[in-house]
């Protein structure tokens, strides 16, 4: 079942990517719904901030305008950032018994489902981006979506940006493998959820927290997930910051992805399939 | 009527109580969930003391009001929450031929005791919250707290049942529906004032929510302009007409799916 030896079976990755791709795509009416959603959700969040901000402006970590950015990606890119965001299939695979199917198949399971899961994301995060960006970009001064402070800034925010995806993806492979473990995996998935959410930056941005509480998470795979994309796009990390926040990310990458591997394989050696 | 709902409860508790350590580790999940709404308040309070004139533990009674009411409104009403399977998988054909009302039927379908984990963190923040001695006590004004929980559950519970009622009429896209259920409950954990003037009226006049957190909670402060203020979470009951208006014309409209 190994993948090393034989290169044509790489393929089936992308195929995957693309049906998913596709298969997300239909639901254009639940996009728009979605849309509606994230607008308001962003907008009532920033009138949030600008209350605090009000309150007291010297208080606030970073300036106004980075926050809103700050806002406005997190409800652009939503999909690919939460750990809530997933494809539930694979769960309902794994506890119904239908895993034993995706056994039997000639490729690499942990790739294949890193696959689905990073096209699940990607799917869902392209329909409802660009008009999210677009909309926040038009909003009048220091309610919108700005440019990023420079083009290096753009750069090293993209390039940030997959990493974090790719470290929410290493890191769901991780709550798919505890699956194989619990018949009940809803409450560790919602315990997961909420613990990776505020860890991550989703309900507050990182640099609100206070100092001492901030040094630590900063340190924890979380961070590396959205915090460090858009702290880097809106400039609020700059400078030699800004490499040591991307290092991080890989080693966090590189530790999750080879954890997920290596307990993948393990699990995969005596996993036992129920139902018939 | 009380004794089939009677029926129901006990049926519904005894089947999630059979997988004890599923129930006990959801409720622990959900209540982290809420946790981290807290923590967030802390976090944001730590560092800013106070938002619009209002201060941590006013702030949390606001987030523990809201968060009861939206779990005991979860805990009673999934059934609505949830209305979109029932449509898809053609069960409501079944409903419109049992003796009971649809509504009443509709009810009876789910109840999320899961919740209680939520239920639970609400009541200790608000048994922190009102032993902190922000509000100075007597009769009424308790009378007034409870008011503000029983309307808050009931309006929830009409959001609920407009959700279901779009159902009728399409299951896709109704992600929009989330504003009103998951946004007023992350949302109305801070007073509505806070938004803005504009947001305020919205969820005064259109989703009456303000109407059980804001102005009661002056009242409760002795804060408010009026003594009236304390019966305005009677005037969200109001929501409930046309949310049900609106449930008996979705019924009216129903093509069953098949199968």
């Amino acid at each position: 079942m190994s993948v090393q030896n034989l290169p044509r079976f790489r393929r089936p990755y992308g195929i995957f990517l693309r049906i998913r791709f596709l298969n997300g795509l239909q639901y254009r009416a639940a996009a728009l719904g979605g849309l509606v959603t994230q607008f308001f959700w962003g907008g009532l969040t920033i009138c949030l901030y600008a209350a605090f901000y009000r309150s007291d402006a010297a208080a606030f970590p970073m300036t106004f305008p980075q926050l809103v950015n700050y806002i406005w990606l997190q409800q652009a890119f939503l999909a690919l950032f939460f750990v809530w965001q997933n494809d539930n299939e694979i769960f309902d695979c794994i506890s119904s018994g239908q895993v034993a199917y995706e056994l039997c198949r000639p490729w690499d399971l942990y790739g294949m489902w890193f696959a689905r899961n990073a096209a699940h994301r990607l799917s869902s995060a392209a329909l409802r981006c660009v008009p999210v960006l677009l909309v926040a970009a038009l909003l009048p001064a220091p309610y919108g979506l700005t440019a990023p402070a420079s083009w290096q800034a753009f750069l090293c925010g993209l390039l940030s940006g997959v990493l974090g995806f790719l470290v929410v993806v290493a890191f769901v492979m991780l709550l798919y493998i505890a699956t194989f473990y619990t018949l009940s995996p809803l409450g560790l998935r919602i315990a997961v959820s909420a613990l990776s959410e505020f860890l991550s930056g989703g309900l507050i941005p990182l640099p609100f927290l206070p100092d001492g509480v901030r040094q630590v998470v900063n340190l924890l795979p979380f961070a590396s997930m959205q915090n460090a994309p858009f702290l880097i796009y809106s400039g609020s990390v700059t400078g030699p910051a800004i490499l040591s926040t991307m290092a991080l990310q890989c080693f966090w990458l590189g530790i999750l992805f080879l954890v997920g591997r290596l307990l993948m394989r393990r699990t995969l050696r005596r996993v036992v399939v129920q139902g018939g | 009527m009380f004794k089939l709902y009677g029926k129901f409860f006990a049926i519904h508790l005894r089947s999630q109580m059979q997988y004890k350590t599923s129930f006990i580790l959801t409720v622990l999940g959900q209540c982290l969930t809420s946790f981290g709404a807290f923590l967030s308040i802390y976090f944001l309070f730590a560092r800013f003391h106070q938002v619009e004139g209002f201060v941590f533990q006013e702030v949390l009674l606001c987030h523990a009001v809201v968060l009861l009411s939206f779990s005991l409104a979860e805990i009673v009403f999934r059934g609505f929450d949830t209305f979109a399977g029932i449509i898809s998988r053609g069960e409501f054909d079944r409903f419109l031929l049992e003796p009971r009302s649809p509504m009443f039927r509709t009810l009876c379908t789910r109840m999320e005791f899961s919740r209680l984990g939520r239920l639970a963190e609400a009541g200790i923040v608000m048994a922190y919250a009102l032993s902190t001695g922000v509000v100075v006590w007597n009769w009424a004004k308790a009378g007034v707290l409870l008011l503000m929980i029983v309307c808050g559950t009931l309006l929830f519970a009409g959001l609920f049942t407009v959700y279901a009622s779009f159902c009728f009429f399409s299951i896709q896209g109704l992600e929009f529906m989330n504003i009103f259920t998951d946004g007023g409950r992350e949302f109305g954990q801070y007073p509505f004032t806070v938004y803005g003037r504009r947001i305020l009226r919205f969820f005064t006049y259109i989703i009456p929510l303000a109407c059980v957190q804001y102005y009661p909670l002056l009242y409760l402060l002795d804060r408010a302009p009026s003594p009236w203020y304390a019966l305005i979470p009677l005037g969200a009951l109001l929501f409930l007409v046309p949310s049900t208006l609106f449930w008996r014309l979705g019924v009216r409209h129903y093509k069953s799916s098949g199968s």
